[in-house]
């Protein structure tokens, strides 16, 4: 008996499908149980609600305040992201793994815990003041003091708190993934290293950009327990629609939170589709 | 002219110790060697992209070694070309002369003489993501001349290109360095490019660098030529 292996004409690789059975399971398998939650919501409440907790003004006003904060989090996420993002992507310096570690931070706690270290680094005392108080003190917006605890400032910034840190890992992948040999041939063409960073590596970072912006506001939007331990939940005042859906469960309105919590599915979905469609549109 | 005085470069775990290297103005130096010997770094350090532990770099008799690479006059085609993805080919030819600050009037005729010398006139509007290797070529080596740099690099400028593309190119670097007397310096692993073109070889070998005549080509050693056809 021949030892020699069959002729290669020989070999048959078999079926794929089994392959593609078992990763569409177990992939479709999450998908399934997104369409699920929200089958069970549309399921729950009824047009009547919907139309009911939309009259409400002061769930009108959780939603104008969600749309402005989330926003200006988001911007102030991109615009801090760009610039740390090409930093930690292009430089090797000491200690980049401490900054590393440090801007994991956010991602890794409870954003419960960010909320408590916002109020206290506000009302820390520090040489007889803090810096809540100093602020009030020593800014005003027209002839009133700046407040941030308890007030919008601070739903903004407990929101960015958490937001940037996903901005930041967005925008490092970005620019990891861009060729710094084109910035490089800039520097021998002539530009100084700020020129270099704007017009050769930040056109080419525009999708990341975009990216790293939708996942900031998306993330500004969910945000629950810092806004609630910094900002409080107080009504027509520091309420989004995160702490909309707890109020109206704390007070046993179970179909208005029904209600709330679908618009705010309504509203991720259409600015994430807005995004994604013109960042289509901007690359073809 | 380019000199290298006992420059010593460290990077990781690689180095090269004391090497040193003069190619005359107006010659067309190539530079051959192993993979992995440190022909891309000491391109990078005449550019002034890679710092040296040691030693001088001078171009044109000046002393270069702490100028920025902005500040050295040197046009540079690295291997994979590096062209900006989002700009045009007008936008390539015109980027160092913005950025060099050239009078508007000046930046119009010059980007025109260097698209008709290149033989990129007809593709000047075009997208840098749709052009063919050899076109990509050209405006590479249009990008690095268009400021009228005194010195040349170019890190393996024609691999990848099929052979005809190989030898239309040959001839431009050819007429364009006769026409401009620029000391250039041109890496490759093809016996044929170096052949075609050098007036002067450098042989990267050990760590150091020697000028052997050029009718030593036949005699380099396989391992100088692997990556490219050895004819």
């Amino acid at each position: 008996m021949s030892d020699q292996p069959a002729a290669p004409a020989a070999h048959r690789a078999g079926s794929d499908v089994p392959f593609y059975v078992v990763m569409g399971g177990l992939g479709g398998s999450y998908v399934v149980l997104i369409v699920l939650l929200l089958a069970a919501d549309l399921a729950f409440t009824s047009p009547g609600h919907f139309a009911a907790a939309l009259a409400k003004p002061e769930i009108q006003y959780a939603i104008r305040l969600t749309l402005v904060s989330c926003t200006i989090s988001a911007l102030l996420s991109i615009w801090v992201a760009t610039p740390l993002g090409y930093l930690l992507s292009r430089f090797q310096f000491r200690g980049r793994w401490l900054i590393d570690t440090i801007i994991d931070i956010p991602i890794v706690l409870p954003p419960l815990v960010i909320g408590l270290s916002l109020l206290i680094l506000f009302h820390l005392p520090v040489a007889g003041t803090n810096l809540e108080t100093f602020l009030q003190e020593h800014v005003s917006i027209g002839r009133r003091p700046f407040r941030v605890t308890y007030a919008q400032p601070a739903v903004v910034l407990a929101q960015f708190a958490v937001a940037c840190a996903f901005a930041v890992q967005t925008m490092r992948v970005t620019f990891d993934q861009i060729d710094p040999r084109a910035e490089q041939v800039a520097l021998t063409l002539g530009c100084r290293r700020s020129q270099a960073f704007l017009q050769v590596a930040l056109p080419q970072a525009w999708r990341g950009m975009i990216a790293a912006t939708t996942v900031a506001w998306a993330r500004s939007l969910g945000e629950f327990g810092p806004i609630l331990v910094f900002a409080g939940a107080t009504r027509m005042k520091t309420e989004v629609l995160s702490t909309t859906v707890f109020l109206e469960l704390s007070v046993g309105q179970l179909e208005a939170a029904v209600a709330v919590s679908l618009l705010m599915v309504i509203a991720a979905m259409t600015v994430l589709g807005i995004v994604r469609l013109l960042g289509a549109r901007a690359a073809t | 002219m380019i000199e290298l005085d006992d420059i010593s470069i460290r990077s990781g775990s690689f180095e090269l110790r004391r090497v040193s290297l003069s190619i005359p103005a107006g010659s067309y130096a190539v530079l051959m060697g192993a993979t992995g010997q440190g022909k891309t770094t000491i391109l990078e350090a005449i550019c002034g992209l890679r710092t040296v532990t040691g030693g001088r770099v001078l171009l044109g008799g000046v002393d270069v070694t702490r100028r920025k690479p902005a500040d050295r006059g040197v046009g540079y085609v690295p291997q994979d070309l590096a062209l900006f993805p989002m700009m045009t080919v007008r936008g390539h030819l015109e980027f160092a002369l913005r950025v060099r600050r050239w009078p508007a009037a000046a930046i119009g005729p010059r980007v025109t003489e260097l698209a008709q010398e290149l033989g990129i006139e007809p593709l000047l509007a075009r997208d840098v993501r749709r052009l063919s290797g050899g076109e990509a070529q050209r405006v590479a080596l249009g990008r690095a001349l268009s400021f009228r740099p005194q010195v040349l690099l170019m890190d393996e400028p024609l691999n990848a290109l099929d052979e005809a593309t190989r030898d239309r190119l040959c001839e431009l670097l050819g007429k364009v360095q006769s026409a401009s007397h620029l000391t250039t310096l041109h890496v490759t692993h093809s016996r044929a490019e170096a052949r075609a073109l050098a007036d002067r070889l450098i042989v990267l070998e050990g760590g150091q660098l020697y000028e052997r005549p050029v009718a030593d080509l036949e005699q380099l050693p396989d391992e100088m030529l692997e990556g490219t056809p050895r004819r």
